[in-house]
């Protein structure tokens, strides 16, 4: 109990401190880094979970693609990485007052919520979880049709970036 | 509990005892446990790649006709040391401009990544370091990290030809983990679990390389790929960008990219081991106990190491477009084509007597192969036809 | 506390802290003399000519993100294959149809000229 609290809180500074790092250092392939950094934070949080499989498809998906397509992106199109503009725009004070008050609301809601005490149920022994995803990917009365329409949704994406790369050729 | 049968459970159980002897709470001392299986088993691993830079010396002088290190020890065995001693007090130069932090955390990061392999790899029924159930994408995962420090690399040397090398050595290694991926999914059917622990019980009776020979052969062209090993190696086009992304590294930073390289190339032979060709098991002599079972393991994945060497040293190197077409027209679709006929007659043959299943298996996979060679050739009669038919025309016209 | 990735996490942990260990007897061991040329960027020993800033082919990013669309296709397939010992042909022709949408798509991107490196 004690030890898991340890970690997510340790996990959760590492999180909060890298995303912060992401929109406020200058140089853009820091930003890509610590994007990385937070990004791994989250699938070590699954970790503590025992959602084996969601951390290593986040690491698998989010930081084996998605990260390398950002810096990719960056390092394609951009000659000059820093950013010489000012760090806060003209009205900082709005938007700060803004997020105070939202913080404060989704605190005041969640402390009384009785969840945000309790620890994770541990999962009964056995519990095959990959293999039940699998059958419920497939049973007709759970996720076969969201299955379905997902690769239909990749399809898409795909036609879509040959769509907006060559249609100019 | 015997010591012979079961020896991390002997020695762990020992430990404990000893240490909740001396009043120390029972979490530290798993805790301590575990921390000293860890070192134990990474210090086995990096002891174990030294011994690999002398394999490799000596195996390429083989097939280059010659004799490889022989003065230092006895056949040169000491070698290895002596090029440790070397990297360690050679100066450590940082080029100008060069980042830092990322810098230095780029060769760490590299070796990293090889080093977490280990801890899923089964080495005997009994000795492995944790038994995760989604161990194929573990794979892929610590094979990302690999990945990003390549970039890390390259981009913090502040040379472009460092970045050059990198970006393209990236795209191969993102591209071949397609093929990777879906020929990993082949023993996770066969098996019906993605653990390596349950894929290799699953090959008690039969190896999954004559079920599926073919797929073992796209996971074996798919790891030579990841590993950035030649005929697939253009960070190391020598002729080319000189060292690719890692030109501006010495010293002991170079021999963390080298020998993660090397242990990298050890532990996929390790995986093509596991996963295809039984892992520990062997006709029954994994029985004796589990270090017999760990020396099977390990002759098996200095076999697919030898492989592996043999094609890097026989093959020429091949040319950037060349590697992705063969990768996106060819492996990718060959590989999806195997895992949907694997699929269905896993499906179809699955009740049938285990001679029925055999043969069904093995029969997919070489009526395939046979279908593919065919296109092939096909193919490659009709490019004949048209650079002859063009040569014929030129040949014409001169006369 | 029976969770396996803390294994993991020790192993990652002491991944990281043995070739530090390396850099730092290195660190300790090795000669310093920083001089301007031996720091200068490597050309093959000449200077460099040019920015040191190259403009990338855009095919890059484009294999990037083919192979995004097929990452998340193959982690999809995980969980149909992992369960596919227990279950029906129906499934099986599921997955099936799955992956054939997503070989028309390398189709049709092939056919497109999008997996061309020129």
């Amino acid at each position: 109990m004690i030890a898991t609290q340890i970690f997510f809180l340790i996990t959760g500074l590492v999180i909060l401190g890298s995303a912060l790092m992401v929109v406020t250092t200058r140089n853009l392939i820091h930003a890509a880094l610590w994007l990385i950094v937070t990004l791994f934070g989250v699938a070590v949080l699954y970790a503590i979970l025992n959602a084996s499989f969601l951390a290593v498809v986040q690491v698998v998906v989010y930081i084996g693609a998605i990260a390398i397509l950002f810096i990719f992106a960056v390092m394609l199109t951009h000659k000059e990485m820093r950013d010489r503009g000012p760090q806060l725009n003209n009205g900082w004070w709005l938007n700060a007052i803004i997020s105070l008050l939202t913080f404060g609301g989704l605190f005041w809601m969640l402390q009384s919520w009785s969840g945000v005490s309790k620890t994770a149920a541990d999962f009964p022994s056995g519990f095959d979880a990959v293999g039940q995803l699998g059958r419920a990917l497939i049973s007709p009365d759970a996720f076969v049709l969201p299955f379905e329409v997902a690769s239909v949704l990749l399809l898409a994406a795909l036609v879509g970036a040959v769509y907006i790369a060559f249609n100019r050729k | 509990m015997n010591f012979w049968f079961d020896p991390v459970n002997f020695i762990a159980h020992w430990l404990n005892s000893l240490l909740v002897g001396w009043g120390m709470a029972e979490w530290l001392a798993a805790l301590i446990i575990q921390l000293v299986g860890v070192v134990v088993l990474i210090s086995l691993m990096m002891v174990f790649d030294v011994f690999l830079v002398w394999v490799e010396r000596k195996v390429v002088a083989r097939f280059q006709d010659r004799l490889g290190p022989n003065r230092v020890g006895p056949f040169g065995i000491f070698q290895p040391f002596a090029d440790i001693i070397k990297l360690i007090i050679k100066e450590d130069i940082t080029p100008d401009g060069a980042d830092k932090v990322v810098y230095n955390l780029a060769p760490i990061l590299s070796l990293m990544s090889v080093l977490l392999l280990w801890a899923i790899v089964p080495l005997a029924p009994v000795i492995f370091g944790v038994d995760l159930n989604v161990g194929a994408l573990y794979i892929v995962a610590a094979g990302s990290i690999g990945t990003l420090s390549i970039i890390m690399a390259a981009w913090s040397s502040n040379n472009k030809y460092a970045l050059i090398g990198a970006f393209r050595q990236v795209a191969v290694l993102v591209s071949f983990e397609i093929p990777m991926i879906a020929t990993m999914l082949i023993p996770t059917i066969l098996a019906g679990s993605m653990g390596m622990n349950e894929i290799v019980h699953g090959q008690q009776t039969v190896w999954y390389v004559v079920l599926a020979p073919l797929a073992a052969l796209t996971f074996l062209i798919a790891a030579i790929a990841e590993l950035g090993r030649s005929p697939f190696d253009l960070n190391e086009a020598e002729s080319e960008i000189v060292a690719g992304f890692h030109i501006e590294y010495t010293g002991m930073k170079f021999g963390l990219f080298y020998a993660g390289e090397l242990l990298h190339a050890f532990t996929f032979g390790g995986f093509w081991a596991i996963l295809f060709l039984g892992g520990y098991h062997f006709f029954g002599l994994e029985n004796l106990g589990p270090l017999v079972a760990m020396v099977i393991l390990f002759a098996k994945a200095m076999f697919g190491y030898w492989v592996i060497m043999w094609v890097r040293y026989t093959v020429m190197r091949i040319r950037i477009d060349q590697m992705l077409a063969f990768n996106w027209k060819f492996l990718t679709p060959v590989a999806f084509v195997l895992l949907m006929l694997t699929a269905l007659m896993n499906t179809l043959l699955r009740n049938t007597p285990s001679a029925v299943y055999i043969v069904g298996m093995l029969l997919t996979n070489v009526i395939l192969g046979w279908i593919i060679v065919e296109i092939l050739r096909g193919f490659s009669r009709r490019e004949r036809q048209r650079t002859e038919g063009i040569a014929s025309v030129t040949a014409a016209a001169q006369h | 506390m029976q969770n396996e990735w803390l294994y993991i996490g020790l192993f990652f942990v002491i991944g990281l802290l043995i070739p530090v260990a390396a850099l730092l007897i290195s660190w300790i061991v090795s000669p310093k003399k920083p001089n301007p040329i031996k720091q200068s960027t490597y050309e093959c020993g000449m200077e460099t000519v040019g920015e040191n800033w190259v403009q990338f082919k855009a095919q890059y990013y484009i294999f990037a993100l083919v192979f995004l669309v097929f990452d998340v296709e193959t982690v999809f397939l995980f969980p149909w294959a992992v369960s596919l010992g227990s279950l029906s042909l129906f499934a099986v022709i599921e997955g099936i149809v799955f992956i054939l949408i997503l070989i028309a798509g390398l189709v049709y991107a092939w056919r497109k000229g999008m997996l061309e490196w020129v």
